[in-house]
């Protein structure tokens, strides 16, 4: 009987967590409940991934409506790894938060951040799971505002500031989906995902779909922070709590690629978004711009968080590239690299984070020989900048030498040429943040505070649990690029 | 005669336009959510129009009554319409938390205080 | 005539007192004829926490603090998404898929009604919790 309902346990634990927080409210009791809720997810995850991989689709009809009817979850192997991606994530970083949660939130606060955190991993994982467009906006909306949130809960006031911007773009971004949605449901009167697409074709030449083409472009580059509409995601990069940016880095942007995915491959049909529409056309350019200009501009951040964060929208240009392609392999090299940055970036900010929680801030002159003091979170910082920045036998080298190879394999050598020289700024960036940390004497005027020590084991063990997963990646290579190219696959087929 | 058939879809346009308006040109954070609200209630405006049927009664099952008007777009619109309330009162909230912290509610003040920490 | 603070707005204290069992009535009407007509748990809580909203304002948060506590606020908008869920999870364990009501009941259709009710208090409840704490949250602020 459990094997049937697995999808449906997917979003009832995580939102079944919600409540028992609120009704609770003893921090570390909170923090128990959240982790477990967590685990489980993880649990189910798991086995709804080996359970595509063996059997296929799996469709669970929410309510016993059938499809058309009712709302469906439907998962193929694009929507297993999301979930699977999402709850890994979130698990190893609630385990991670507990430390600096209680550090630097208010105590009488705590059972309301793990309660909008499981909140928001409802939302994530509904977004991921859902064969419903309608059922994609309402959890957008439910992610989208308890991290909004989560944002607020910052130390510093600028966290609130932040927070309300990405609050107005966040709405802006959804409210466009909503309209696309609307459009779509217009053209075809279906809702249902397997529906809209199938009924595309015949509904093409209405200015419907082409109306609801362009809002969804919008919104979902607002949601997924594709280069010139990027401007909420630096500032609540920085001055989040360092455990919800890690978590945010890792799954909020890359679950809105996926939808990004869905509804231009799936649904409007890879020959429509790209053939068409000339979809390359509008997303190419800014995505080049994107990588190239990012990382340039995050050399010049002095503080860690905010150069991870342009360092983020320059990755986002990679995949939004990589999809541009619009062929197996550029999908291939996109999707590794939704996970493999999902992973590295979320160490990376995971050992800022044991910077902040000792140091007291992430200033990068600051951070003198810092190696001496606390040499197993530096040792993790570069250990992913180096997956950042592409060194061979990690998992950023798998992603970029894809993408490499298949802009080459389409004869677009200059998105192969620009990649690299992004890359170098990438290694500039990552490498004058390590020469600090490394070589650097220690000045006089120190400003680092007295007894410094290596941060605590509860946040070094799942920082190197996600670095041993990312090197494992890193290593073994095929087994994420063969996962990534049958969800290309299926994304390019269409529904059956 | 046909543009102004459409008289609905030049409502929410008007509607829409004015939201967006009121949210690229205030710097006043309230505003700014009044011109969210707006904004969105345009969008509920274009679903609820969209399920008119002409001449079609409310959506009550009766042997009375053969044409009736789509009721799925009601059911979507009422939860966005909650997600509307959701997102207007974390907004709300967070103005308030501003004022507290920042003694002001005008961006662009916000921005100057900012920068002027930034820089210290 | 001096008035002290109590008897204050006096006219507009007693009409409260003489609506807000009306508005409190049309909210259960609106909540449990549901299932039937048009209504449900959203409007039934937006209206039911109306009244309470009416107190504050004629009464001053202080009395309708005493009346509902944010304490209890806070377990109702808890318990309320809990009856909601676990209706889903009972379905689940009847053999039925998440929110599957007609496994409730022998009859399907007794099972549809079951469970609509079920999730529509859950509904209310959270509702009329949420936004009586929205109001306290927003009200009690300088």
């Amino acid at each position: 009987m459990i094997a049937d309902q697995l999808p449906a346990l997917q979003i009832v634990i995580p939102m079944l967590a919600a409540p028992l927080c609120v009704l609770i409210r003893r921090s570390f009791v909170c923090w128990c409940i959240a982790v477990l809720a967590n685990v489980l997810v993880l649990a189910t995850s798991w086995a709804i991934f080996k359970q595509v991989q063996s059997e296929g689709v799996i469709r669970y009809a929410l309510g016993g409506w059938a499809a058309p009817t009712g709302i469906e979850y439907y998962i193929d192997s694009m929507n297993a790894i999301m979930l699977l991606l999402v709850s890994f994530i979130s698990c190893v970083v609630v385990v991670y938060a507990h430390e600096t949660v209680r550090k630097s939130v208010q105590t009488g606060k705590h059972y309301l951040f793990y309660a909008a955190w499981m909140l928001c991993l409802t939302g994530l994982l509904g977004i991921s799971i859902t064969g419903d467009a309608f059922n994609v906006f309402v959890f957008l909306e439910i992610s989208s505002l308890s991290m909004y949130m989560l944002i607020a809960f910052g130390s510093d006031r600028r966290a609130l500031s932040a927070s309300f911007r990405y609050l107005i773009m966040g709405s802006i971004g959804a409210s466009f989906i909503l309209i696309g949605i609307g459009f779509l449901y217009a053209a075809t009167g279906a809702l249902n995902m397997v529906d809209i697409a199938s009924r595309i074709p015949d509904a093409q030449s209405q200015r419907a779909v082409l109306v609801a083409f362009s809002f969804l472009t919008i919104g979902l580059m607002i949601k997924s922070a594709v280069f010139p509409l990027h401007g909420w995601l630096a500032n609540a990069y920085q001055h989040a709590p360092i455990a919800v940016t890690a978590f945010l880095a890792g799954t909020a942007t890359k679950v809105s690629l996926y939808v990004l995915l869905r509804f231009f491959f799936s649904i409007f049909g890879t020959n429509y978004s790209f053939g068409g529409m000339l979809l390359n056309v509008v997303l190419l350019p800014a995505a080049v711009a994107g990588f190239v200009l990012m990382s340039l501009v995050a050399i010049f951040q002095s503080d860690l968080r905010r150069m991870l964060a342009y360092s983020s929208v320059a990755q986002i240009g990679y995949i939004i590239a990589a999809f541009c392609l619009a062929s197996q392999a550029g999908l291939t090299a996109g999707i590794v690299h939704i996970i493999n940055h999902g992973i590295i970036k979320t160490a990376l900010f995971m050992s800022v984070g044991c910077i902040i929680y000792r140091v007291g801030h992430a200033h990068s002159d600051s951070l003198d020989n810092l190696f001496k003091k606390m040499p197993f979170t530096v040792c993790a910082f570069i250990f992913s900048g180096l997956g950042l920045i592409g060194v061979p036998l990690t998992a950023g080298f798998i992603s970029k030498f894809s993408l490499i190879s298949a802009s080459m394999e389409r004869g677009w050598w200059m998105i192969g040429v620009l990649v690299l020289l992004s890359s170098l700024f990438a290694i500039v960036y990552v490498g004058r943040v390590v020469e600090i940390m490394l070589f650097r004497k220690a000045r006089t005027d120190n400003p680092q505070p007295t007894g410094l020590r290596e941060a605590p084991l509860l946040m070094l063990v799942p920082m190197y649990v996600l670095l041993a997963v990312s090197v494992w990646v890193g290593i073994s290579g095929s087994a994420t690029l063969s996962v990534a190219s049958d969800a290309a696959a299926a994304l390019l087929g269409g529904y059956q | 005669m046909a543009v102004l058939g459409l008289y609905n879809y030049w409502a929410v346009i008007v509607l829409m336009m004015a939201g967006l308006y009121i949210l690229i040109a205030r710097y006043n954070l309230i505003k700014k959510m009044i011109g969210l609200g707006v904004f969105q209630t345009s969008i509920f405006y274009l679903y609820i129009s969209m399920g008119k049927v002409q001449g079609g009664s409310a959506p009550i099952l009766d042997d009375a009554v053969p044409l009736y008007s789509n009721p799925l777009v009601h059911v979507l619109i009422l939860t966005a319409i909650v997600v509307g309330v959701a997102t207007t009162a974390v907004g709300l909230a967070l103005i308030v938390r501003i004022y507290e912290e920042y003694g002001t509610i005008e961006e662009d003040e916000i921005k100057a205080i900012e920068s002027r920490e930034h820089d210290a | 005539m001096k008035l002290y603070p109590r008897q204050r707005h006096r006219v507009l204290q007693i009409v409260t007192k003489l609506v807000i069992p009306f508005v409190l009535l049309f909210a259960l009407y609106v909540q449990f004829h549901g299932d039937y007509g048009p209504g449900g748990g959203f409007q039934a809580g937006v209206i039911f926490a109306s009244a309470f909203i009416l107190h504050g304002l004629i009464f001053g948060l202080q009395r309708t603090r005493q009346v509902i506590t944010p304490t209890a606020l806070r377990i109702l908008m808890a318990i309320g998404v809990l009856i909601y869920l676990g209706t889903g999870i009972v379905s689940m364990f009847l053999g039925g898929n998440l929110l599957d009501y007609g496994v409730l009941a022998h009859d399907p259709k007794h099972g549809q009604h079951w469970g609509i009710f079920a999730v529509e208090l859950g509904v209310g409840v959270t509702v009329t919790a949420v936004m009586i704490s929205l109001f306290y949250g927003f009200a009690s602020r300088r």
